[in-house]
């Protein structure tokens, strides 16, 4: 049959591209991490990794930011989670908003722009200084990373726990009050445990992300942790040097672990337990001094969410700003530069990541077909090796080209493929294609067979009537993942920082990056940034359009009953897109 | 265990401008199963949260045992409820479930085992102390929540609709379960519900709700054969309703003329109310079917009719008549052999005289 050979034309494309851009480099890693000089299996690697006080120490410090930026994060989170449910007042709708502010910004940016107001000598410290006489060491060595982390992923666990604290039965909750619960017992023993395996999600994520971190540790000045050691040992030592390879496995395992937790906490616990007969937790009306303590915490939670947008701001029109709580003069010179120098810079970014956003969603829907609507055997793994790369580090996946390609040239040419733009575009690619690809999936599964089965019954072949059909209603989720995966590649800068060849190469986050390095580059590079935020924040709210207008088209017939079962918002740095928004 | 009695005076509750409650009074007395009953919308289950203390009253006094629990807040009530959705904790076993007002009250390790023990061998889940809620069929689920409620030995139980998430078959046996249960622990026990059935067969006595108005209380059979008004006569049971206009009364005989159906004579009720414009009622089973021509009985008032429908109900067949203007629901005894009336048949109703109540309109 003509359609049988197209399924499996498609999907063995597909597979060769997941093969040979991920499997593949990432499979090189692991290899090389456990094989000898002369192709042996050993663990002896890894002895010599723990053996090294400084990979232990690397190893540790990565433990403890991840760990710590988690708690913080959970510190800020679970308040402003529980104020949103339980209480009925106008500050939901700000901590919505503030709940998506920090994430359209890359980590590394907000850094330099906290260092100045929250550093040693930065705005607040200065201030202290004056009126107090002493000041707080908030931004020193690790502890300004795990605060840096914990201001920009707080908002995963919001959102998560949000969602969860809302399914919750109201029943529930009077049940227990029925039976004498009240109070800080009530939320323990009843409503923190319900809502639990949202947390978990949320928190599992803020783990795996700043463990992962390459940018904020690097530009933080902070290299002893084990991302920034991979990339100290891949440019510096070189390729040939195994300790890069083990940290990446290490790395992987600890992605890996970590979601299988959150896996494990989701699984057969799905708590959202509104039922025929109930509503979700009561609101309570809060008193006025109730009223003012929340909106005074959440106006400075906002206003720490802020700061780094402020500082960026700030920074990227200053004309001069050391030692001064503000800028002492400001001018437009840094965004003269920046159009001047680096307006290659930008044009590659719109390059790289259109490319890669376009090539996601063209594999998205390509997968999500296949899977939902052929019978195509092990059509399944499709999905689990496109989503195995949420566990895979930019850095890693960046090494694993580098190994894998070695030596290859682009046939033809005398061309090095490693040291094309290709390979960055590909990174971003494959990195995003899982967010591309839920967007895909649930837009499919809004759309109904039966449209397919109408118009093949009117006389249209499968080809047509995806064409005709199938792609026009998922229009918007297409739209949305394309949004998406453009927008998280645009502030991408793991794989990159090891992918860039040479600077004429290089994409906006690695300008940033490189301006960031140096004091008198901190102007063009916040204002690089600013363009940056604009870009990401400009696409967050296209796709929530996206998304609403999608959502009001569907919402015509009663979908409630079989929307699809929404994963947590993945991890990276998507903002408002589908998921987050059909959660809501 | 001590049987309590509850008194609902003058209560009054409203959202902004919709009264779901207007001046509601009920006494219930010691020991009894007491049935809230109404469409929904009807503030049934609104009454039975005041109750309990998770809706606020505007006005008025809730009584248990003479003591106004008002001002208490839920968790001091000591008033035990069953939510229509269970509300079962799916983070804890059932034991934990069950265990969960006990720990509430500090109770020591070892009458909390023996109690905890005890109430689960009660609804015959000993067995089950280990599962988790969603390992368990509805049923069960049902006998934990109850479970997890007598434990705590309230001194009122509250069912909020308890068998609607049941298939029928299982809410009657559960039905019969929670009526035995209520008689041995003799607690005094508020039931809502929407299904008149449920109601009739379980409660000793019931109150009829209706856009936040009691309509009516009393026993099942008090309320079945005596409704005070045509909601509950409709509500309680299924009730033929014909107007009327007065002809002449006087003692002993009422003459009605019947819009399309012509005059009915009756022998006039004690109660018949005064008026021009009076309600003719009576239930399926107190008309007869008979062919058009054949010869009626003097003891009925007949009238003529066309078979409209038909529902083969097993014990009786249950006709849909069009009199006059009017669908009467007709229900005629089966036997074996017995052969249906056909689809447009013509056929003669007979009322019996003395089955028929009379509304004011």
């Amino acid at each position: 049959m003509k359609n049988r050979a197209g399924v499996w034309l498609a999907g063995g494309l597909v597979l060769a591209f997941l093969l040979l851009f991920f499997v593949l480099p990432v499979g090189k890693v692991f290899i090389t991490a456990f094989q000898d000089g002369d192709g042996t299996f050993t663990l002896g690697h890894f002895e010599a990794f723990f053996s090294q006080g400084l990979m232990r120490e690397a190893f540790f410090n990565s433990l403890y930011v991840a760990v710590m930026s988690s708690v913080f994060a959970a510190l800020i989170a679970v308040p402003l989670a529980y104020f949103t449910v339980r209480f009925d007042f106008r500050g939901a709708l700000l901590i919505q908003t503030l709940g998506v502010l920090p994430l359209i910004m890359p980590p590394f940016v907000g850094a330099v722009a906290l260092q100045l107001i929250f550093g040693r000598s930065g705005s607040i410290n200065l201030l202290l200084q004056q009126h107090f006489g002493f000041t707080l060491p908030i931004m020193e060595g690790l502890n300004g990373v795990i605060f840096v982390e914990a201001i920009h992923y707080f908002p995963f666990i919001l959102m998560n726990l949000t969602v969860a604290l809302r399914n919750i039965d109201g029943a529930m909750e009077e049940a227990a009050m029925n039976l004498g619960c009240r109070g800080w017992r009530l939320f323990w023993r009843v409503i923190f445990p319900l809502a639990a395996p949202g947390f978990v999600a949320g928190a599992s994520l803020v783990f795996v992300k700043v463990f992962d971190d390459l940018g904020t540790p690097l530009v933080m000045g902070q290299t002893n942790l084990l991302a920034p050691q991979a990339y100290l040992r891949i440019t510096q030592v070189g390729l040939e040097d195994p300790l890069g390879y083990v940290i990446s496995v290490i790395m992987i395992a600890f992605s890996v672990a970590a979601m299988a937790l959150s896996a494990r906490a989701l699984k057969g616990r799905d708590y959202s337990t509104i039922q025929k007969g109930g509503g979700s937790l009561q609101r309570r009306r809060l008193t006025p001094m109730g009223s003012v303590a929340a909106y005074a915490w959440i106006g400075f939670i906002l206003l720490l969410t802020l700061s780094p947008h402020i500082g960026v701001l700030l920074l990227s029109f200053a004309k001069v700003w050391s030692f001064a709580p503000l800028p002492d003069a400001y001018t437009l010179e840094h965004y003269r530069t920046v159009f001047a120098d680096s307006s290659g810079m930008i044009r590659n970014t719109l390059l790289y990541c259109g490319l890669a956003a376009t090539l996601d969603v063209v594999l998205g829907v390509t997968i999500a077909y296949l899977i939902l609507r052929t019978k195509l055997p092990a059509r399944q793994w499709l999905d689990w090796i496109a989503t195995a790369s949420l566990a895979v580090p930019g850095i890693v996946l960046a090494i694993g080209y580098l190994r894998l390609f070695k030596g290859v040239m682009i046939p033809g040419t005398e061309i090095l493929i490693t040291s094309t733009w290709v390979m960055i575009m590909l990174a971003y690619a494959v990195r995003r294609l899982p967010y591309a690809l839920r967007s895909c999936m649930a837009a499919l599964q809004q759309v109904h067979e039966s449209l397919e089965e109408a118009a093949e019954s009117l006389g249209a072949t499968k080809l047509r009537t995806i064409q005709r059909v199938v792609v026009p209603l998922m229009a918007g989720g297409i739209l949305a993942g394309f949004v998406i995966s453009f927008i998280t590649a645009a502030v991408e800068l793991s794989a990159t920082i090891l992918l860039v060849s040479a600077d004429s190469k290089a994409p906006m986050s690695y300008g940033i990056y490189l301006y960031m390095q140096s004091i008198a580059g901190r102007g063009p590079g916040a204002a690089l940034g600013v363009l940056a935020i604009a870009v990401v924040a400009l696409g967050t709210w296209l796709s929530h359009v996206v998304v609403e207008r999608t959502n009001n088209r569907f919402a015509a017939r009663p979908v409630d009953d079989h929307l699809p079962t929404l994963p947590p918002p993945l991890p990276g740095d998507a903002p408002a897109g589908p998921t987050a928004a059909a959660q809501r | 265990m001590k049987k309590v009695s509850v008194q609902c005076r003058n209560l009054r509750l409203s959202y902004g401008k919709v009264e779901v409650l207007r001046d509601v009074n009920l006494d219930i007395e010691p020991g009894e199963f007491f049935a809230l009953l109404g469409p929904s919308g009807s503030g049934k289950s609104t009454l039975l949260r005041v109750i309990a203390g998770f809706n606020r009253h505007q006005h008025g006094h809730v009584r248990v045992d003479g003591v106004d629990i008002s001002p208490l807040p839920p968790w001091q009530r000591n008033i035990g409820m069953v939510f229509q959705s269970y509300a079962l904790w799916p983070h804890m076993t059932v034991w934990d479930n069950v265990a969960f007002g006990l720990v509430e009250r500090r109770v020591d390790k070892a009458t909390l085992k023996r109690k905890v023990g005890a109430a689960l061998e009660l609804v015959g889940l000993g067995s089950y102390a280990q599962r988790r809620p969603n390992q368990l069929s509805g049923g069960q689920q049902q006998r934990v929540a109850l479970a997890r409620t007598i434990v705590i030995e309230p001194q009122l139980l509250l069912l909020d609709e308890p068998l609607s998430n049941l298939d029928k078959t299982l809410r009657v046996q559960m039905r019969q379960e929670l009526l035995a249960m209520q008689r041995r622990l003799g607690l005094t026990t508020i039931f809502v519900t929407h299904d008149q059935e449920e109601a009739m067969t379980t409660a000793d006595r019931m109150a009829v709700l209706d856009k936040g108005v009691v309509q009516q209380v009393g026993s099942p059979v008090t309320l079945y054969d005596y409704p005070v008004n045509t909601f509950v006569a409709g509500f309680v049971g299924t009730m033929n309703l014909l107007p009327g206009r007065v002809r002449t009364r006087n003692s002993q005989m009422l003459t009605l003329d019947v819009d399309g159906v012509g005059e009915l004579r009756f022998p006039a009720p004690a109660d018949a109310p005064a008026g021009e414009r009076l309600m003719v009622s009576f239930r399926p089973h107190s008309l007869r079917v008979d062919v058009a021509d054949a010869a009626h009985d003097a003891r009925f008032v007949w009238m003529p009719g066309t078979i409209e429908a038909c529902e083969f109900l097993g014990e009786s067949t249950r006709y849909r008549v069009r009199v006059g203007s009017h669908d009467m629901s007709v229900d005629h005894p089966h036997q074996m052999g017995l052969s249906r009336f056909p689809v447009g048949s013509a056929v003669s109703l007979g009322l019996e005289p003395s089955q028929v109540r009379l509304f004011g309109v």
